[in-house]
Parts: C-alpha cells; structure tokens; sequence
C-alpha cells in the first residue's frame, strides 16, 4: 500500500511537498478534487488519481482533471456549495484562467472546506511568467496560508479545510516550487474521515448573485475578513521567535534562509524573525507590537513588496519609529538568473541562502566570512544542452512539413506545451505566443492587421484548455489563417495526464472521449483534415490544400506522443540506420529536423540504434534514401 | 552535527532524482535531518537535471553558489557547468563518461575532453574523484544503474552521518526487485573506486 494512504498517523515519511499536500487533505477527510495541471503543482492531482486507480477501493473522493482552471474552480464551488469537502489545483497562471469564477466564489462562500491551492513559480523554472499570486488574496478578500516546506504544507492544507469551514469561504494555499519540489520528513495524523455525498439545499439568496443579492454577498464578505483578521492575530502560523532589537519579517520558504542565516551569523541573540504563515489577512496587530519591540526591520519575501508595503503602512499609522528596509525602492538584477543568479533582495527571481545571509549581514551591520566563489577564468566551456523534442516526436515532424511548405515568411503564432521548443532551430516556428490559448485568437489579430500568411500551433490539451473559444471566434469573424492542432493524445508537457481528447480506453479510465474532428467541424470550420505527420509526403499535401483556404482551416495532426504510447500501446518498431555507401552527406536530415538520435561521424549522419524509435521522418527527408530501417539491413 | 550540502546534476535519464530521493530516504531511516529538492521539468527532454539533499542542521532546501560541500555530476561537462557551486573545500565526484549534446553530437559545438575538464576540475577543488561510472554500471550488469554507482561512490569518497547498510538496504526495498541486485552491485563496485580513489 501507499504511505500516503496510511490509516493511522504517527510515523514520519520522507514526502514531496506536493505529497504532503495530498495527505493534508486526506487527513481533513477531503471528498472531492479538481485541478488543471501545470508545474508546479502537478503532482497534487498526478499523486491524486494514481491513488484512486492503484486503490478503487481504498480511496473515498472523486477526482478529476478539468478542461481548464476555470473550469475546475466552478467545478469544485459547485461541490463545496453542496457541502463536501473540496480541493481545487493549479500553477499560479492558472489562477488567471480561474480568476473570474474566484472573485465571485468568494462572495457566495462554500457549505464545506474549500482549498485552493495556487502553486508560484519565482525564477520561471517552467512557466511564461513569475506572478505573485498573494494579490489574489488581497483582490479576492480570501484567506491565504503559506507553508515553508512540506512538513508545514500537510499541517496547513488539512488546517485550512478547517478554516474554511469556520470561515464559510474558500481558502488559498499558496506555495513555490521550492515547497511543491522539496522533500522532507513529515510526520502523518490519521487519515480523516471522509463525507463523500450531500444534498444541494436551494439557498438563492446566498448562490445566485444577482447585483441585489451580491450587494449584500459583498458584505459578507468583508465581514469574514475582518473574521478572518482576528483569526490571523491569534493564528498559530503568525509566530515570532528569537530575541533582540532587529527584526525580520519573511514568508514561505525564504523563512528557512532567514532561519539559516541567523545560525549562521551567529545572532540569534539579536534578531527576531517574525514567519508569516497566515499571509492574508496579515496580523496587523502583532505586526504592529513586532514593529514597536525592534530598531530596524528587514523585511525578506521572494517577488513582490507585499509584506514590505503592509509593515510601512502600519509603521505610519500607527506612528511607529522603526526602519524598515527591503527591497524599496529596489533594484533590477542587471542579467536574468540564467546568466547570474541576483546578489540583493529583488522583485524578480527566487532567493537562495547566500542572497539572503548577505542581505542581512548588510542590513544589520553584521559580519560574516563565507566561502569565496571560484574564480573560473580558463575554464573548458561547457557545451550548450537545451531541451529538445524527443526522438520520434511527431511535433517535430509536423513542424517539418509546415515548414517545408510555408517556409520562414508565415507568421507562426504558438502556444504552450512541449512543441513550444519549436521555438528552437532549426524549426523555429514560433512566433507569438502569451499564454495557453493565444495561438487561435492572436493568429485572427495577426492575419487581420497584416494580411499576412498565418499559421498557428496548438497543442491538443491547450485547445481544449482554451482553444475552443478563439476557434469559434475566427470563424465567426471570417478570420483567414490555418490552425494546426497538435493531437499527440496526452498533456505530455506537465506529466502525460489525460484530457477531453484523450482516447480513454488505452489508459483504462471511465471517463468519456471527445474527438477533435467532429468538435472542430461543429464549430463551423469548413476545411478541417487529419493527418498523420510521418506520412510527409501525404501531409504537405494537406497544408498546402489548407492553407490556399480563403478563412479558418484546421489541421489535425494525429499521432500519440511515443513517451506515453510506450506506456500504453507499446509498438515494435525498428530503429533506422543511415547506409554509409549511400549516404553522401548532405546532412539535409540533421539541417532540417535536429533528431537527438542523430550524430555526425566522418562526414556523414548516423542515428543511434538506442534512442531511435523508428518514426522515418528522416527516411523521408534522405534524397538519396540512404536511411533504412535495421531489419532491411541483414 | 555541522551540515553538509550536496548537490547531484545529471542529464535528463540518468536518474539523479532518484538518487537524491533515495539518499534523503537513508538520512530519515538513519535520523539524521534532511531536506532534499529537485527541479522537474525539463528532464523527459534532454536537458540538465539538478536535485540538492542538505544533511544536518539546515533548513534551507537549496545550495547556493559556493557553498556545496560535494558536487556529484553524472557527466563530465555537466561538473563544469555546476562548478560555480563549490569553493576550494568542495569534493567534487564525476562520471568520466560523456554525453555529448545534440549540438556536439552533429559537430557544431565542441566538447572539452573529459581529461581536460578533470584536470580543470582539479585545479580548483580540493579533492575530485573522477572515474568511468558508466562502465561499472555496464559491469553490474545494469546500463541503467549509473545513479546506483555514483550514489555508491559519494559514500566512498564523503564522510557522511549515514552508515552504508542503511544506504543499501534503503536502495533494495525502494528500487524496482528486478533491478534490487544489480543496484547494490552498481553500488559497491561505485563505493570501490572512490574509496580507492
Ligand atoms: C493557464 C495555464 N495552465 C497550465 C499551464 C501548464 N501547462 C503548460 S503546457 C500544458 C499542456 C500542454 O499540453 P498539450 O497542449 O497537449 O501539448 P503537449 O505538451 O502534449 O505537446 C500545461 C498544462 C500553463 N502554462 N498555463
Ligand atoms: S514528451 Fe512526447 S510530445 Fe513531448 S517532446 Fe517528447 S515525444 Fe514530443
């Protein structure tokens, strides 16, 4: 059995943060789970219905992936009206997608705890951008708590089921990827008990938000703030340790750097940290009395001024005497962390120990000796080693045949997803892309302002994410431009997860498949064809029909991504080997699709007989047919 | 007892996450405090992987620049690229066996020899234990079991708070049964050429 379906609390486990999430919620007896996936938050809802498929009968909650974030908060609100405990989650961007419902959910309350766990992403690991999603709290008016590592995130997830009970609203967990991706020991409570059906009992008066009804679900709202307020002075995640005449004020996991550089430094005798746990509503008061007990205050929190901007603002109200510094009015890191990792508190990238020891040993005049950097002039440069589409991968193989008709002149709007890296030569066929999405709509904006030649890429889980909608509009709107579906079966980018379009009898669900074609001719696409990218020939013959459509046409590009079809539907294909008597070394197969089962030797192209998965996309593209499969070799 | 940061970096595959995960797994069984972090994401596709596991006393999940005590790469490129982690104390540990990327492997990049890089590599560090990790993975019967070998030789090369039976026990009730034996081979053969180091 699973650790994380352990009856009984007591032992200590080595857990990921998002592991540990998923066992506060078991913990609190949680009935029922939404999400959208997105790094990184994933292993949430991934640990979620792998639970429910190793254990049918063990699990007690029904779980879902849904179409969008959107959807899954709406979802999830329904459940909780209905009164059973919910958990919706999704990376901080998705929060964006989900922000409508939000502002509304959070006037109407829920019947049954409701978490909402927004998973931020300070250095972009693996996102389009590094919001700090604790402005949805304050744009939300809802409760946010902020665990510093796993262990505190298991204590905080099944503690804010209880304060959304109490409170009768939804309550946001909000962690980085330095707490979803961290591990550490956590110590289990029992698995709690789990209500797992209710009945809808018809309140209009609280769920139907007329503007007469939401005057008043306004102030509700604010009234389970100043609730809220008073919760958070007394709440045992606001706590102050140490002693002395300086303070800190910090947040999530840059409290263990804080915590870590005051050993370090040697001062735990003069400076007391105040770790905000329960971030909004702040605890005003306590910050207030923490303010008047020390000198100076250095206030540490990864992204944006928040705390910083609070503590001044109760520092001036209240006439408080105390100096507090930060990251106003701030600098701006001179390069990206790729190139340098930042040497002072800023509103961009995540912190690390060294930053922050050295942040406080300038701010309080302390001195610390640490090890010097090396110093490496001469040293052998490392080679580049980008991320690259997989052997076989037939976006690469789309990407050729697009390419090969449209050449470098189409204007490539894009969107997110593994082809993303269709960004890198020598495809580069990326041209425009915002979030997940904005391939449709922006191609529509691009081929109407310019009348240039359009045509954009999406990835089969982001048009059902939110692809649907710019495809209706483009045809509404008699917009010209091709879509190229990318329809490899799965959301391979965040973990191979199952979406609407996911033909579910190959990976045993009960859920129900929904095809593309039929969806996309339904939404008035006249020219919509399939095809199937390693047949090139066939295939560029196919765009070139595509795109000489005056209006919206579509591509489907079918072909399961090979990572999960070797999971599901294993094939035996042959690796391919270049003939070394034919080849003549044009390298038109490596110019042309940078396969990483290639590699040059003697002048001449040769492929890995390892990683070569037997797609003969570059078969096809050989003019002396010199790439032949293995068997054809004895 | 003083802390001790260890940072592991590998290329996509090579199962350095599973290492670090396996090492924090053996510092809870033997009590000693432990936080390990990985960075997911780009792994399926190539690119570099880094985990981090912190023994002791700290709570920060994260080594920063300068400040590892042991740095075990996977590959030879991949120890110079994290080299910025690690100050003239640091042990560094690496695999001799390149994976070259796409770039090199096409011809247009170069790729510094690995026994330029170890000597590089030595030239800055206090101690680096350098061998084919690969071939003993290949020895232990095991192309797969690289992460096993490196895993191995960081216990024969660092004073660690984790005593060896713990480390192997942790590594054949966590790893696949098939691969259990295999793993423990990869293991010692990993521990015997940096001991001998
Ligand atoms: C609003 C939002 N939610 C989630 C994500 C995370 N995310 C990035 S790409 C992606 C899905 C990609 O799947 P698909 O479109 O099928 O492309 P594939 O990776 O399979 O090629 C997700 C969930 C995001 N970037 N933005
Ligand atoms: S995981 Fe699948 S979709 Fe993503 S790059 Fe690899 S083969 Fe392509």
């Amino acid at each position: 059995m699973d650790v994380l379906l352990t009856p009984s609390g007591g032992k200590e486990h080595l857990l990921l943060g998002n592991e540990a999430i998923v066992r506060g919620a078991l913990e609190a007896g949680m009935a029922f789970a939404t999400c959208y996936p997105g790094t990184p938050s994933s292993e949430v809802p991934d640990t979620l219905y792998r639970l429910r498929k190793q254990f049918p009968n063990k699990v007690k909650y029904y779980f879902e992936y849904s179409t969008n974030e959107k959807v899954a908060l709406e979802c999830a609100a329904g459940a909780a009206a209905s009164g059973v405990r919910t958990l919706c989650t999704m990376k901080h961007v998705g929060v964006n997608v989900a922000a409508d419902p939000l502002m509304t959910l959070a006037y109407v309350g829920v019947r049954a705890g409701m978490v909402l766990l927004t998973a931020d992403d300070p250095s972009l690991f693996s996102s389009q951008n590094e919001q700090d999603n604790r402005y949805y709290a304050r744009l939300s008016g809802l409760p946010m708590l902020e665990p510093c590592g796993p262990a505190e995130a298991k204590e905080m997830t099944s503690h804010a089921f209880d304060l959304s009970e109490e409170l009768g609203t939804p309550v946001f967990i909000r962690t980085t990827t330095r707490v979803n991706h961290a591990r550490e020991a956590v110590k289990l409570a029992k698995l709690g008990k789990v209500k797992q059906k209710s009945k809808f009992v018809k309140a209009p008066m609280q769920f139907v938000t007329v503007p007469a009804v939401s005057r008043n679900l306004h102030l509700r709202l604010l009234n389970i703030h100043k609730q809220a307020a008073a919760l958070s002075e007394s709440s045992p995640w606001n706590k102050i340790s140490g002693r002395g005449k300086l303070g800190i004020i910090t947040n999530g996991v840059s409290y263990n750097y804080v915590a870590d550089a005051v050993a370090d430094l040697g001062a735990k005798s003069k400076i007391k940290i105040f770790k905000v746990g329960m971030s909004y509503p702040l605890p005003e008061k306590k910050l207030a009395n923490f303010l008047k007990s020390v000198d100076k205050v250095l206030v540490v929190e990864e992204l944006e001024p928040i705390m910083e901007e609070a503590a001044r603002a109760i520092a001036q109200e209240k006439g408080i005497k105390v100096q507090i510094v930060g990251k106003m009015p701030g600098q701006i890191p001179a390069k990206s962390v790729d190139v340098e990792i930042p040497k002072f508190l800023s509103r961009a990238f995540e912190y690390n120990p060294r930053l922050v020891r050295s942040a406080i040993a300038k701010a309080f005049g302390l001195k610390y000796k640490g090890t010097a950097e090396l110093k490496l002039t001469g040293m052998p440069a490392p080679p580049g080693r980008p991320p690259n589409l997989c052997p076989g991968c037939p976006h690469r193989a789309t990407y050729h045949a697009v390419k090969e008709v449209m050449g470098d002149e189409a204007i490539y709007p894009t969107d997110i997803g593994c082809y993303t890296l269709g960004l890198l030569p020598p495809i580069q066929a990326a041209d425009f892309l915002i979030c997940m999405g904005s391939s449709v709509s922006s191609a529509g904006g691009i081929s109407r302002a310019t009348g240039q030649k359009v045509v954009a890429f999406i990835g089969d889980s982001t048009f059902f994410h939110s692809g649907i909608t710019g495809l209706v509009n483009a045809v509404h709107n008699n917009h010209n431009f091709t879509l190229v579906i990318l329809d490899n079966g799965t959301t391979a980018m965040t973990g191979h997860q199952p979406h609407p379009g996911v033909n579910t009898d190959s990976i045993g669900d009960i859920t129900t498949h929904v095809p593309l074609e039929p969806l996309v001719r339904g939404l008035g696409v006249k020219h919509v064809t399939t095809i199937k990218p390693f047949k090139v020939r066939a295939s560029k013959k196919a765009i070139k029909e595509a795109v000489a459509h005056d209006g919206v046409s579509v591509i489907i590009s079918k072909e399961l991504c090979p990572l999960f079809a070797k999971r599901v539907a294993p094939t035996s294909k042959k690796p391919f080997y270049v003939n070394q008597d034919k080849c003549k070394g044009h390298m038109d197969c490596i110019k042309k699709v940078a396969c990483p089962a290639m590699f040059v030797e003697d002048g001449q192209a040769r492929i890995n007989p390892m990683q070569c998965i037997g797609c003969a996309l570059c078969a096809q593209i050989c003019p002396e047919n010199a790439i032949l499969p293995v068997k054809a070799k004895a | 007892m003083s802390t001790q940061r260890i940072v592991f970096v590998g290329v996509g595959g090579q199962g350095n996450l599973l290492a670090s995960n396996l090492l924090g797994q053996a510092a809870l069984a033997a009590g000693v405090q432990v936080v390990v972090s990985e960075i997911h994401g780009m792994a399926q596709r190539g690119g570099v992987v880094e985990s981090a596991v912190i023994l002791g006393e700290a709570t920060s999940p994260i080594v920063s620049n300068a400040e590892a005590d042991v740095l075990v790469s996977f590959e030879p490129v991949e120890a110079l690229r994290l080299l910025p982690k690690a100050n003239k104390e640091t042990l560094i540990i690496t695999n001799t066996r390149p994976m070259p990327p796409f770039t090199v492997a096409i011809g247009a990049a170069p790729y510094p020899p690995p026994e330029e890089s170890v000597a590089y590599l030595g030239k800055k560090v206090k101690k680096v234990v350098a061998f084919d990790g690969q071939a003993l993975a290949e020895e232990a019967k095991n192309p797969l079991s690289l992460n096993m070998v490196m895993l191995g030789a960081l216990f024969g090369a660092a004073e660690l708070p984790i005593d060896v039976k713990t480390m192997k026990k942790v590594i054949r009730s966590q790893t696949k049964k098939r691969f259990a034996a295999s793993n423990v081979k990869a293991f010692d053969l990993g521990f015997k050429a940096a001991a001998a180091a």
